[in-house]
């Protein structure tokens, strides 16, 4: 694993074209070895906060809970909320934040509908002009962020009410069924299609949900573009006086986003069967809570995107855990509550590792 | 300043209200939650129709999203501020919002509740509602009545619709667990029964997303459940699409309560074996005519016999129909649907 601190050309150049940056590690004792190798693996925490949530209800449930059937339905709980915490990662890495994914989510759903529907489209162009719906509405607000310098707060706020509203107005909250879906569209639910695996259900969805992390993961460490995204967040003056088109890799960054949860969209058709304008509306809260549990800095720069997988899984886990055991549904709440504020204060400790 | 403000508003219509009493049309304000929901939809449709009607002008407003109370007062104070004759409201927040009602009838409105009652019921001149008890009951004895001798044996999954648990929400439920024959314990209350025969309770908002993941959660519990009441039909949608997945959509009966046009388009399918069907135009063109009523001669609108509002009717809708419980067929619920 590579550190994910500034990228240095000329430290390049002296070890070698496979190392990254690198700080010579001259710490000892337990304590400061451990915060040394949170900051260099921000997924850990999570990680191993997945883990053993997952052994501590095995033990409580038994096998109700620690069978491949429960344990891949929590993936399928968490499918959409995982896509679209990959869409936040993204944003929150280059120290921004994204409130409009939900909405962005569900337009592009009920543009993929309604232009199958409403105007006979072929649902192979529908499906496309929805992702480009998505796509267009990201790059709405990466240009607002990153040329007219507005804060990512402020503009993706104000997109939230605009998106939702235009799919308000646009599908004047009609619900598109299932059935007829299943009849005439079949592709629109092809994010449901499963498959078994001794037990183990997985959908399209899940396996989306999977693969798009791990890609993310990939090209956020390995490619000039994913470590011009992290620069980016750690530092933006820093990272334009190095080189990089700030301007370009934010719009860049807002419109895969916007993609993203497009995507979002077509696999939310698959998971509740029919087109529905009112789905979604917590998925920018859902999206940053997973985020945040999965260690990943709201102050941009720092986390892994593996992290934010691993933080939506955690609540997944609490929550079908704890209904297992009968608990009323606020405890979920109550403890999601308890992990966020857990997770930031070791960000902060984290943080504090003079690196 | 916001109280200065309608100070000086009220004043002002005073003056205003008596000149424009004699020969002027009059006036009526709609508030409901929100603009999006097609329950509302359909009772803005059916009181504009009905004001037209009656040659009185129609003022709507919304909150923005179900649970904005603040856009609501806001509202009542406009209405109050254009001398109105009275408003139709559909209260996001029944208890808070009594100030500002009590307001407007000083300032002699009359303002009728639709669909959902004020805390007390009685800040309101009237309360226009489904008895939602009654629409639960309808189902739970569809569903008892469906199973025959079965339902000594039933696996019941009840998806209510939020942890707060706001008075539609138990009435349905309780409603449905009575004509079930399931002892309420506490009739204010979800999810206190001890019947083994109820696997669990869990919410749903009231939405698909939420429908479908009550629904798998509960299964998780116990694979075999049967009977699955749901708080309305979107949320019985995402119940179906998780028990599809579950290869047992077949062998369970699915009740709900709403009659918009997708839930009843789903009871010809078969995916909802019964819904109970309420009628948001009906609410909404009878308010308006009670407040027409008003402003012509002063007459208060009177409650149904036997209870403390006024009951614009329920019906269950089925294809099925059994013995003892009175039902529409879906072709007069498709006649009679919103949405």
């Amino acid at each position: 694993m590579s550190a994910d601190t500034d990228y240095d050309e000329t430290t390049r150049k002296t070890s070698g074209p496979d190392t990254v940056a690198e700080f010579a590690d001259t710490r000892k004792g337990f304590v400061s070895r451990l915060q040394h190798a949170l900051h260099v693996n921000p997924a850990l925490v999570p990680l191993f906060v997945l883990l053993a949530s997952i052994v501590i209800f095995g033990l409580l449930l038994g096998s109700k809970f620690f069978s491949p059937f429960a344990l891949t339905l929590i993936l399928q709980q968490v499918q959409i909320v995982g896509i679209v915490a990959a869409a936040q990662s993204l944003v929150i890495l280059t120290a921004g934040i994204d409130l409009s994914v939900g909405a962005i989510m569900v337009l592009s759903s009920v543009v993929m509908g309604q232009f199958t529907f409403r105007y006979g489209l072929p649902v192979e162009v529908a499906v496309t002009l929805g992702l480009v719906t998505g796509m267009i509405c990201g790059y709405i607000n990466g240009w607002l962020v990153a040329v007219m310098k507005l804060p990512p707060f402020i503009v993706t706020l104000g997109m939230w009410q605009i998106v939702l509203a235009t799919n308000f107005l646009y599908s004047a909250n009609e619900t598109i069924r299932a059935q007829d879906i299943e009849a005439n569209a079949p592709l629109l639910q092809v994010f449901a299609t499963k498959f078994s695996v001794g037990g183990a259900v997985f959908t399209v969805g899940v396996v989306f949900m999977v693969v798009l992390m791990l890609i993310l993961a990939y090209v956020l460490k390995h490619t000039a573009w994913g470590r011009h995204v992290y620069a980016v967040g750690d530092d933006p003056e820093a990272a334009q006086l190095s080189g990089v088109n700030v301007r370009k890799t934010l719009i860049s960054v807002y419109m895969l986003s916007g993609l993203i949860c497009a995507f979002a969209g077509w696999a939310l058709i698959g998971r509740i069967g029919s087109v529905s304008p009112t789905s979604g509306q917590l998925a920018n809260i859902e999206s940053i809570t997973a985020v945040v549990i999965g260690g990943i800095s709201l102050f941009g720069g720092r986390g892994s995107i593996l992290g934010a997988l691993f933080g939506a899984l955690i609540v997944g886990v609490f929550t079908l855990g704890l209904r297992l055991a009968g608990a009323d549904a606020q405890w979920t709440f109550l403890l999601i509550g308890v992990l966020i504020i857990g997770a930031v204060a070791v960000d902060q400790w984290i943080r504090k590792v003079s690196a | 300043m916001k109280k200065l403000l309608v100070g000086t508003a009220l004043a002002a219509i005073t003056t205003a209200g008596s000149a424009m009493a004699d020969g002027h049309g009059t006036s009526a304000c709609l508030i409901t939650k929100t603009d999006t929901n097609p329950f509302f939809v359909k009772m803005k449709e059916g009181a504009e129709a009905a004001a037209e009607a009656a040659g009185m002008t129609l003022r709507s407003y919304a909150g923005k999203v179900d649970g904005d109370h603040e856009t609501q007062v806001a509202a009542i104070e406009t209405c109050i501020a254009d001398g109105a004759s009275g408003i139709l409201l559909t209260a996001s927040d029944t208890s808070s919002i009594v100030g500002a009602v009590t307001q407007a009838r000083d300032a002699g409105l009359l303002v009728i509740a639709l669909d959902t009652p004020l805390e007390p019921i009685d800040a309101a001149d009237a309360t226009f509602a489904t008895d939602n008890f009654l629409a639960g009951e309808l189902i739970g004895q569809w569903a008892a009545a469906s199973l025959g001798d079965d339902a000594a044996n039933a696996k019941i999954a009840m998806l209510d619709l939020a942890v707060s648990q706001p008075s539609v929400g138990v009435l349905r439920d309780q409603g449905f667990l009575q004509g079930f024959g399931i002892d309420l314990a506490d009739p204010n209350v979800n999810g206190d029964e001890d019947d083994p025969r109820i696997v669990g309770n869990d919410v749903t908002q009231g939405n698909e997303e939420g429908g479908r993941r009550a629904m798998e959660n509960l299964l998780a519990v116990d694979p075999g459940i049967n009977v699955v009441y749901t708080i309305n039909e979107p949320a019985a949608a995402g119940a179906y699409e998780a028990l599809k997945s579950f290869g047992r959509e077949n062998d369970v009966l699915i009740v709900s309560v709403d009659g918009g046009c997708p839930g009843v388009q789903n009871v010809a399918d078969g995916v909802i074996g019964a819904t109970a069907q309420q009628y948001p135009l009906q609410m909404a063109a009878l308010g308006i005519a009670a407040i027409a009523q008003f402003a012509e001669d002063g007459t208060l609108p009177e409650n149904t016999p036997g209870k403390d509002f006024f009951d614009t009717g329920v019906a269950l809708v089925t294809d099925q129909p059994v013995d003892g419980v009175d039902s529409i067929s879906v072709a007069e619920g498709t006649d009679l649907c919103w949405g």
